[in-house]
Order: structure tokens, then sequence, then C-alpha cells
């Protein structure tokens, strides 16, 4: 490791103590490696212990109160696509815990230009990100960099693939208002073909032993979902997936996703908009999930947005401890 | 490929085991080539005759040159990609002495030029090119080309590959007018309009990764209706490339019970893989179309076994490494073919599921010859071409994609260890490819 050159004349009161890159070893353009440690790609290959030790570790972190562990560490927010939760809740994640943030969007930078993902991430690299966290249109996008990259890559979302802060958020937050996962009953109603957050918290949930009932129509829950992971199962009637529920996931119609699937958001609403007197069925401590943005009036009225029962609000507040617990786990001295 | 020495001289093949599924041969030969033609084919020491070069063929299988249905050569445009000369080196080492190309270059070959230019010999060719034209003007789907100039000009078939004919009507006029000429209108059978924004097969491992799948029903719609129309005109010739889904063999089948002209080929690497092999989003196991479900394959094994396919192609598709090491979704669909194909055949068809060497023979050479009525090739009958390949089936190698001959190594097979490998590929009397 290289320290700054105190000749230089280099004022530690003026700028802030960066420790210099380190030297970067560069890896043949196209070859493939294994993901650094501290990555997170997905919940799919993660080991349960790191799923509980990640859980573990949201519940010590708070915002508030918290100490700089990450202190002249440099994470770069690579965002491909439009987010307000995830951005700025991983921002301020970074930032509590003392590290410096970059901000960098696809438009107003050379990717605009038509700079590929893969050299995207080797300038990121060279101006000394020590992680990336990214979000990107396309599926698989934070395992491509991850392969090439020998610094920490975290998911915040590729394509429909997965979004496993949000799994974790989510856990988190079941947690805080349920004993435990294993036997709980979750139903995940609505637009689940075109959901990274249904296919993370599917691989969550089914591992962790809560029965995931999945519902909506064959358009947005096609029949080899339930392939996905253990224990799954789909029911296309919003009744029977609320009867005795203890957690209740809504998601958005991703209607910038459709891409020719024909869905009739009249149908939608008349089959599987939740409201209070369907939100009767489940159980009476039945909490109401739903991972943001929603549409008020379309997948839910605002009624349930704003019921007693709804912890809507809660899962973005908990986003930050949990993305703080990510970013230490792929960037602190206590690495996991 | 017309040494003057070879065009003049002679080669004797000694020793080895002819298998020629067009003349029924699979026995202990040894084959005598003269003059760039077939001279002899008789029993072991019982060739009248001397010759100038001896090549003892002990332990090897001697087998009439191999022919690839479909491939991509990339020029003219593309030679970044691939260039004649060097997809035919490919093509040498893999055994073919005669490559077929496919029109979706840049500019689409659609006209009698660009069909003499990719014969000519400056492109530097190792083994015989034959050209499959545009069926219609820039592949557009819409204004059928000139058949017969294109014909007349050396293409063996036409086709719109990388994108299907889909409008009822242009497909009904292309196989009406290949129906004259005898010339076989090759279909990419793909029902676009449902695959829009797809990367792979539709399935588990596709929502798995959360990506938009092809269903199998976008192929088997398009051979269904193809096959119809085959049946409707009289003399028609359809041939649907890289088939691969089951329901697509089903309507193939109905074809040839009603007596239809119709053939299909498989690829490699259909018969070996399956979509989940795509793991996390390996790109170079991403191609059109797809890899399909166990089902599929199944049945591909099935018809390669029992006859309805008639050829083994490899849709050798080279692709420059920036346009593959991208986000799946945005990867180009191919892979290379031409060097694994034989290994592939013999690793998975003859030793795992116990498929003949002569019927593996006869998909790389009487079926493709067949197909595109190949005259004097695909069998080693006397007066023949001499195009010959001789391998070693109990060879064992491991691939390496970085020692491959083509330009691009975007092969799923890096690092496989294969039994059955190419001693030698022969083209027109000369021995164009020996292993290192």
């Amino acid at each position: 490791m290289h320290a700054w050159p105190r000749s230089a004349g280099v004022s530690g009161s003026v700028l802030p103590a960066l420790r210099w890159p380190r030297m970067m070893h560069r890896l043949h353009p196209y070859a493939m490696n294994k993901p650094a440690r501290g990555s997170l790609l997905g919940i799919e290959h993660l080991e349960d212990k790191e799923i509980l030790g990640l859980l573990k570790l949201a519940r010590r972190m708070n915002p508030l109160k918290a100490r700089p562990l990450l202190r002249n560490k440099r994470v770069v927010l690579l965002f491909y696509e439009a987010s307000t939760r995830t951005r700025s809740s991983f921002e301020i994640a970074a930032k509590s815990l003392g590290a410096t943030t970059v901000l960098v969007q696809s438009s107003g930078s050379s990717i605009e230009k038509g700079e590929s993902l893969l050299d995207t991430a080797y300038t990121l690299r060279a101006v000394g990100a020590d992680a990336i966290v990214m979000r990107h249109p396309s599926a698989g996008a934070s395992y491509l960099m991850a392969r090439h990259l020998d610094i920490p890559v975290i998911n915040a979302g590729d394509g429909m693939h997965e979004h496993p802060s949000q799994a974790l958020l989510d856990a988190f937050t079941i947690l805080k208002h349920k004993k435990s996962l294993k036997g709980l009953q979750v139903a995940i109603i609505g637009d689940i073909y075109h959901s990274r957050v249904a296919r993370s918290a599917c691989h969550l949930l089914s591992r962790f032993g809560a029965k995931v009932t999945l519902c909506g129509p064959p358009e947005l829950v096609p029949e080899f979902a339930t392939t996905l992971a253990p224990g799954l199962r789909i029911t296309r009637h919003i009744e029977e997936a609320l009867r005795g529920t203890d957690v209740i996931m809504l998601l958005r119609v991703q209607q910038e996703r459709l891409a020719g699937r024909k869905i009739q958001l009249r149908d939608y609403m008349a089959h599987y908009q939740m409201n209070t007197s369907r939100l009767k069925l489940a159980k009476r401590d039945a909490i109401v999930m739903h991972p943001g943005p929603i549409i008020r009036g379309l997948e839910l009225t605002s009624e349930v947005v704003d019921c007693p029962q709804s912890v809507i609000v809660d899962e973005v507040r908990n986003g930050v401890p949990t993305r703080m617990a990510i970013l230490l786990r792929a960037l602190g001295k206590a690495r996991q | 490929m017309a040494d003057a020495k070879y065009k003049h001289g002679s080669l004797l093949i000694k020793g080895g085991h002819v298998i020629d599924p067009a003349a029924k041969i699979n026995a202990p030969m040894d084959v005598l080539l003269r003059d760039g033609r077939v001279a002899e084919v008789a029993l072991p020491n019982k060739v009248r005759g001397g010759a100038d070069e001896k090549f003892d063929a002990r332990g090897l299988i001697v087998a009439p040159g191999f022919i690839d249905l479909h491939v991509h050569l990339r020029e003219p445009g593309q030679s970044y990609k691939e260039t004649i000369a060097t997809g035919t080196a490919a093509a040498a080492a893999g055994g073919f002495t005669l490559v077929c190309t496919m029109p979706n270059t840049t500019p689409v070959v659609d006209t009698a030029e660009w069909v003499a230019w990719l014969r000519h010999p400056e492109r530097g060719a190792l083994v015989n090119v034959f050209p499959i034209a545009a069926a219609t003007s820039s592949s557009r789907g819409a204004t059928l080309t000139d058949f017969a100039a294109l014909q007349r000009a050396g293409a063996v078939a036409v086709t719109d590959d990388g994108k299907p004919i889909l409008d009822d009507e242009i497909m009904r006029a292309a196989l009406r007018l290949g129906a004259e000429l005898n010339l076989p209108v090759v279909q990419h059978a793909e029902d676009t309009r449902l695959t829009e924004h797809c990367s792979m097969h539709e399935g588990p491992t596709s929502f798995r990764l959360g990506l938009r799948g092809m269903s199998a029903a976008a192929e088997a719609n398009i051979v269904d209706r193809d096959v119809t129309l085959a049946q409707q005109i009289r003399e028609s010739r359809l041939h649907v490339a890289h088939l691969s889904t089951s329901d697509a063999l089903k309507a193939v089948r109905r074809g040839k019970r009603a007596k239809a002209r119709v053939t299909c080929e498989v690829t490699p690497h259909h018969f070996t893989l399956l979509d989940q092999d795509v793991g996390e989003y390996n790109t170079n196991f991403k191609m059109n179309p797809p890899l399909r479900s166990a089902t599929d394959r199944e049945a591909i094994l099935v018809a390669l076994a029992d006859g309805t396919v008639d050829a083994i192609a490899t849709d050798h598709a080279p692709h420059a490494a920036h346009e593959k090491e991208v986000e799946f979704e945005r990867a180009a669909f191919g892979i290379t073919g031409l060097e694994t194909a034989l290994a592939l055949a013999i690793t998975k068809l003859h030793r795992e599921h116990k498929i003949s060497l002569a019927r593996i023979v006869e998909l790389f050479t009487a079926g493709p010859a067949r197909v595109f009525d190949l005259r004097s090739r695909g069998s080693l009958a006397r007066g023949n071409f001499a195009d010959v390949t001789i391998f070693d089936p109990k060879k064992r190698w491991t691939f390496e994609a970085a020692k491959s001959r083509s330009l691009s190594h975007n092969t799923p097979f890096d690092g496989w260890q294969f039994t059955g490998k190419v001693v030698a590929t022969i083209v027109g009397g000369k021995i164009v490819y020996r292993p290192d």
C-alpha cells in the first residue's frame, strides 16, 4: 500500500486523508475470476450463515449513532436505472459509516457516450473505488462486473433478476414483527414475473422455512415460478392467498417492463387489488409490505397504505441499517 | 484447393477402416485418390496401380469429407469476427471439407456478384465454400431475390438465416420459386413476434435468471406452417435450420411421412447442452435458437438415431470478445463450433447414447449432401471429389479455445475433454489439415 507522499504538500486538513488506491492488479480484460470477498450479487447463492450474519449485524447498526468504521473508503453508487429508496439509503448508510460516496448515473456520464459496462467498471476501479453498488436494467450485470473486478460489487437490483438488499431489509422488517420466519405464511401478490424483489424474497423466505404463496394472473405469475425455490405455491385467487396469512407482500405492476405482455389494469385491479375488505381475510396481526414505489389506487388502495398493519414506511427505514451491514461486510475490518 | 501437384498426383490411404454410408461400406478398405478424384476403394492391399504418396491410416476411420450446411464465415464485412481463410482453417481442423456459408453478412449476400465473390480463390479458402444466398432482398423478408441468377452463380440454397421469413405469402412464393429451380429454402424458424427482447429458452432457468425466454412454440409454430406449405407446393424443398425443439420435430416428421421434401439439421450444442448450462449468465451459452429443455434434447437424440434428422450442422457463429463480454441480454447470439462438432458427436452421441459411428458419419456426409443435392460429394464412390476425413474415434484430447484456428473464441466447450479427433482432412486429394 502506498501512502500519500507527504512532501508533496497535500494538506490533510484541506483534503480528506484518502488512501492511495491499491495498485490495481491488471486482470486480463476478459479474465474470469471469482467475485471479490464481500460482494453481494444475489440471495440465491448466499449461505444461510451469511444471511443470518448480515441480519444480526443490521440489528446492531444505528444510523444516528454510527461509528466511522469505513473511514477512508470510497463507495461508488453506479445507477443505470432510476431509484429513490435504494440509492438514498445506500448513500446514507455509507456516509453514516464514514465512507466517501460518489454517484455515477447513466445520464451525464460516459455511459451515455457508449462506454461498455466493463470499461466503466475499470474506470471506476482506477479512480480508486473500494466497492461498487450497482443498479442496472440487465439481469446478471453485477455478475459480469464482479467477475472482472477485484473489489466487492453490491447488486442494488439487476433487471428482473435479484434485489438482495431489499430481501434482507424485508426479512429484517418481518423479524421485527414476527418471532421467526419458520412456518410463517407469506403471500406475494402481483407482478412476480418482472420483479427482482420477488425473486430475492422467494429465495430468502423459502430458505428459512416460510410458506410462500405467489398470487397473480398467469401473465405475471407463470406456472414455472414455483421452480425458483422449494415450497413455493401458486394461486390465481387473492382470497385464497390471503386466508390465514401472516405477511402480505404487494408488488407494483411494472408497466415499463411489460414488453408486449398484455394486461388489463382494470381487470387486474378487480382481481388483485389489495383493499381493506380483502385485508380482513388475513390474520388479524398480518403485516402489509411493499418494496415501493407504490401506486396508490392500483395494486393497493390508499387505505391499505396508511392502515396500522402497513409497514411500508418501516421497510424504507430499515433499509439504512441493513445496507450499513452490507457495506460493512464488504469493506469493514470485521468482514465475515 | 486446386493445388497443381495434387490435381495431377495420387494418394493412397492404407490400412484404415472405411465408413461410407452412401455406398454402404463399413469395412477395412484402402482408398486411392488420383487427380482430385476418388480413383478406387478396394479391400486391403488390393488397390491396383501405384501412388505418389501413402497415408498410414491403421486404427483410423476413413470417411467421405464432412459437409457443414450451416456456417457463418462473416465475410463480406465482418472480418474482425472471422474471415473465409480463418473460418475454413477451423473447418479443416474439424474435418469439414465443404461448408455452406450463411448470407447474413454486411452487406447481405443477395446478388450473384456476392456469391461469386465468396467463391473467388482470392478469399483463401482451405476447404470448399458453397454459398447460401439470401431469399429476400437484404433479408428484409419483403421481396424475393433472383433465385435463378444466384443458383447460376453457385448458391446451393436460399435463406434469410438469422431472421425468419414470417410472411406466409413470401414463404409460399419462395418455396414455389425454389421448386421450379430445385433449390432448397432454408428457414431459421423463429416467430420473432413472440421473442422480442428474449435471450434464452423460456423455462425455470430463464425465470430464475430474470431473463425473458423464447418459448418452444415460437420455433414450432413456424416449422409447422412451413411444413404445411411444403406439403401444398409440389416439388418444393424445405430445410429447417438448427432445429431445437421437440414440437418442431413433430412437424418435420409429419412432413416426411407425407412424402414432402422436408429436411432438417441439428447442432452439436443442442444435442449436448441444456438451458440450465447457461449458469450465471455465461454468454458463451447464448445462441439462437437457444439451448432448450431436457425434454427437447431427449427428442433430438431420438431423432438423430432414428433418421428424422438429416444432418449435423454447426451453426458456427464467431463473435469478437467485446461482443460477448457484455451484459447477457446485450451479448451477440452464437458460438463457434467447427472444431468441436465431431468430438461432440463421438463423445456424446456415440459413447454416451450408443449411436453408431456409421450413423454419425452419415449425419456429416451423405445426409447433408442429400439435403442440398451436392453431386459427387458425401461419398467415396469412384469418380467423386477426393474429399476425405480421417479420424481417430478413440483419441482422447482436450479442446483449448485459445488454440482454435477460428478468429473468435466464443465457445462453451473450452477445456472440455473429448474422445474422437480428426487426424487428417483431405480436400481435392490434398491434405489440408494434420494436427500439430
